[in-house]
């Protein structure tokens, strides 16, 4: 009962090539026990062991993997608005299908809604050669004019004697319902058509995209080639129109190629995350609208993989906007520590490196900030091992005023010593290699200091002949007082 | 007596039109091998249409063009071609592997994978162009001289005999420059030819060694010293012929018969 997945469209697979008799299930069983609790139905979706469901769930994963891998070349070839605008032009196709069958016939539907579509894209490419007309509005004609004819005519199909049952409805936002084994050969057919495509064109589609003219000159007839792009959107719309609606269909087109696009720049990887972002959105959303009984499967769908969109833009590791926000925070809260620590040494410094601590007062007034603020700078140079504090003196008893001295630890030390030597080595590369007035070096100093690595300040160190004094006359720490955890006695006999 | 070979480039009366306005008129036109041409003009003269032309790209509306004693078209492996910078979506999903691979497709066919020598091959055309380290960069991180490079590289993977390159010194830096022309000499001293539009004149006499001067006619084809003149200049930047361009599109719009059936 629990096979993997793959197993279950394996064995799908198999049963849609053997059945040809098979019998139309029809998923509106899967509605009748709803008043059963809501777990036994999630447990009865996800173990698939439900023909109905099993026809259901694969066809909304089908829709999503071809749509997924379609719309990495529809979003990377800027078509996004060509999708929206053919997959409104087939309603026309689907309504006056209806009329010439008299019945819900699925491929009398498809055959006209192809047709429809592609009369909708000779259209714009008609007022686009004849006209003054600017491709986006032709586009935008054509769209909305098709798909008004098609809600008039489907409108009037249903007040018409024999169309109260018709069911065209969901062809404007889709629905699970009603989805039978049959539904689902077009949608194997157009998969394995675009993987087709995809794997024997690959090198080709990706140079007809990326540099047209280039195309041409190797001899690649990139019309042919846009127009088998075309006719491979026209079968992942028409195919997936009866469970996504028309009006949401070229969502799923480009929802999932935009969100793998958020986590790649190959196209090969896109192809792949669009696929698998866009089966997740299909089977999460077939299984809620499965769930919430009355809500419309197109939109479910579409809504997930918009979830999945926004989980990307927010938490994708390398470029998403909360990790990236908690960076900068990172950053900000080294800088300020780090600016704290070369202040404890430059009051060391004027304090001439007499005694290892000093009072906290005398860092307050070197940063410029009020005891408060240094109390809490402090607390977090101890929180993180680099400094020590007391209580001077240390017997209560004592008349004189109390007085918190600090001094650092190693490790506090160390980035002390080192933000000191980044800056003053720094401030002597700029006035002496780069020719910059001596008061005009320390603000970017100030910068650099913490980005400059150490293999850079090393090289700068070289160039500059290992020197002993920055442009302001102060001693630059050497690598050696940074190790030894102290400055080296002619540095301190200097001050 | 040696077979004459046949020339890399022969234009003979070509006459090209766009969106029913001729932007090229009857150019004639003959280039020997190892040549490094320039092709120099003022804005809207027909450069970029000249070489598109050449490529069979755009169509002709009367003459021909032969590229090594066939039509451009059969010749397509022996030509490489450069495009402008701005005629490329950079934001498209490629490294500059990828772009650099793209010109060794003239070479592997249709449906066909690409190999590990070709791999290898589009490495070697990168280091040359001192892009390697940058192989695996989208193509729209890159700078426009980066860019350029990489154009150049996809050039060089082409394994050309002609190339056709459209405005390649557009927008780079100085460096990029120097190694674009440092590329085209060394091309050139190869035994291969160059057709290079361009746009500057105070750089053209120094880098290449024949000039055609092009203002919807070819105003003049030569060795650069006998070319690079103040009279043939003047004649080239000296204003557009405008009653060429208004008669001739005169004649292409006109939908009576303008000349006696034969």
């Amino acid at each position: 009962m629990f096979l993997p997945i793959w197993k279950k469209l394996k064995y799908m697979l198999l049963i849609l090539v053997l059945s040809k008799e098979a019998s139309v299930l029809k998923a509106a069983q899967i509605s009748s026990e709803s008043d059963k609790d809501w777990i036994n139905q999630a447990i009865r979706f996800w173990t698939f062991t439900d023909p109905s469901i099993q026809i259901i769930a694969l066809g909304a994963i089908l829709i999503g993997i071809n749509c997924g891998l379609m719309g990495g070349y529809v979003v990377s070839r800027r078509l996004s608005m060509f999708g929206d605008t053919l997959s409104h032009a087939v309603l026309p196709g689907i309504a006056v299908g209806f009329m010439f069958s008299q019945s819900k016939n699925e491929a009398v539907l498809m055959i006209g809604a192809t047709l429809s579509g592609f009369l909708g894209v000779g259209i714009i490419s008609l007022l686009k050669r004849h006209t003054k007309m600017k491709e986006d509005s032709a586009m935008g004609l054509v769209l909305s004019g098709f798909y008004a004819l098609g809600i008039c005519l489907i409108t009037y199909l249903q007040q018409s004697p024999n169309g109260g049952t018709s069911g065209l409805e969901s062809y404007l936002f889709g629905s699970l319902v009603g989805l039978s084994d049959r539904d689902l050969v077009p949608l194997c057919f157009c998969l394995s058509l675009i993987i087709i495509c995809f794997i024997l064109l690959n090198k080709e589609l990706l140079l007809s995209g990326f540099d047209p003219s280039f195309a041409r000159s190797v001899g690649l007839p990139v019309d042919i080639l846009q127009f088998c792009i075309w006719i491979l959107m026209a079968f992942c719309i028409v195919s997936s129109l009866q469970v996504i609606g028309v009006v949401l269909v070229s969502a799923l087109l480009i929802i999932p190629a935009a969100t793998a696009g958020l986590l790649t720049y190959r196209m090969s990887q896109i192809l792949v995350y669009s696929g698998i972002l866009g089966a997740l959105s299909g089977i999460v959303g077939c299984f809620l609208s499965f769930m919430g009984e009355r809500l419309p499967a197109g939109p479910v769908i579409v809504l997930c993989s918009t979830l999945l969109f926004l989980a990307v833009l927010f938490f994708s590791p390398a470029r998403g906007i909360l990790p990236s926000w908690f960076r900068t925070r990172r950053r900000g809260q080294r800088i300020r520590f780090e600016n704290t620590l070369k202040a404890c040494y430059q009051v060391l410094e004027s304090r001439s490196f007499s005694s290892q601590s000093f009072p906290q007062t005398a860092l307050a007034q070197r940063r410029g900030k009020s005891d408060a603020e240094i109390e809490k700078e402090i607390g977090v140079l101890i929180r993180e091992g680099y400094a020590t504090r007391q209580e001077f003196p240390t017997e209560q008893k004592s008349e004189l005023p109390s007085e918190t001295m600090v001094s650092l630890t190693p490790s506090g030390w160390e980035i002390a010593s080192r933000m000191i030597r980044n800056h003053r080595l720094w401030e002597l590369y700029l006035t002496k290699e780069a020719s910059y007035a001596p008061d005009h070096v320390h603000d970017d100093a100030e910068k650099i200091e913490h980005i400059i690595g150490e293999k850079t300040v090393r090289q700068i160190e070289r160039i500059l002949d290992n020197p002993q004094r920055d442009p302001h006359g102060k001693p630059i720490p050497s690598q050696d007082d940074i190790d030894r955890g102290w400055l080296s006695p002619p540095l301190v006999a200097d001050k | 007596m040696r077979v004459a070979l046949p020339k890399p480039l022969e234009i003979h009366d070509l006459t090209v039109a766009y969106q029913q306005k001729p932007v090229l008129y009857g150019i004639d036109l003959e280039v020997e091998p190892g040549s490094l041409v320039g092709i120099i003009g003022p804005n809207g003269a027909g450069k970029s249409t000249l070489i598109k032309a050449i490529m069979g790209i755009m169509k002709s509306v009367d003459g021909y063009v032969k590229v090594f004693g066939d039509s451009s078209r059969k010749a397509l492996t022996r030509v490489g071609y450069v495009p402008q910078r701005e005629s490329v979506d950079w934001d498209f999903p490629v490294t500059a592997m990828d772009v650099v691979l793209m010109g060794r497709f003239g070479h592997i066919g249709w449906f066909k994978r690409i190999s590990k020598r070709d791999r290898s091959f589009a490495s070697e055309c990168l280091e040359q162009m001192n892009m390697l380290p940058y192989a695996n960069r989208q193509i729209g991180n890159l700078s426009g001289g980066q860019q350029q490079r990489v154009f150049l590289a996809r050039a060089l993977a082409q394994q050309s005999d002609l190339y056709l390159m459209d405005e390649p010194f557009e927008g780079v830096d100085a460096i990029t420059e120097k190694a674009i022309v440092d590329l085209l000499k060394n091309l050139r001293n190869q035994g291969k030819t160059l057709m290079v539009v361009h746009h500057d004149l105070s750089t053209a006499k120094d880098y290449f060694d024949h000039l055609a001067l092009l203002n919807l006619r070819l105003v003049a084809y030569g060795k650069t010293e006998d070319v690079f003149t103040h009279d043939l200049l003047q004649k080239t930047y000296g204003g557009k012929l405008t009653v060429l361009s208004e008669v001739g599109s005169r004649k292409l719009n006109e939908k009576q018969p303008t000349q006696e059936a034969l």
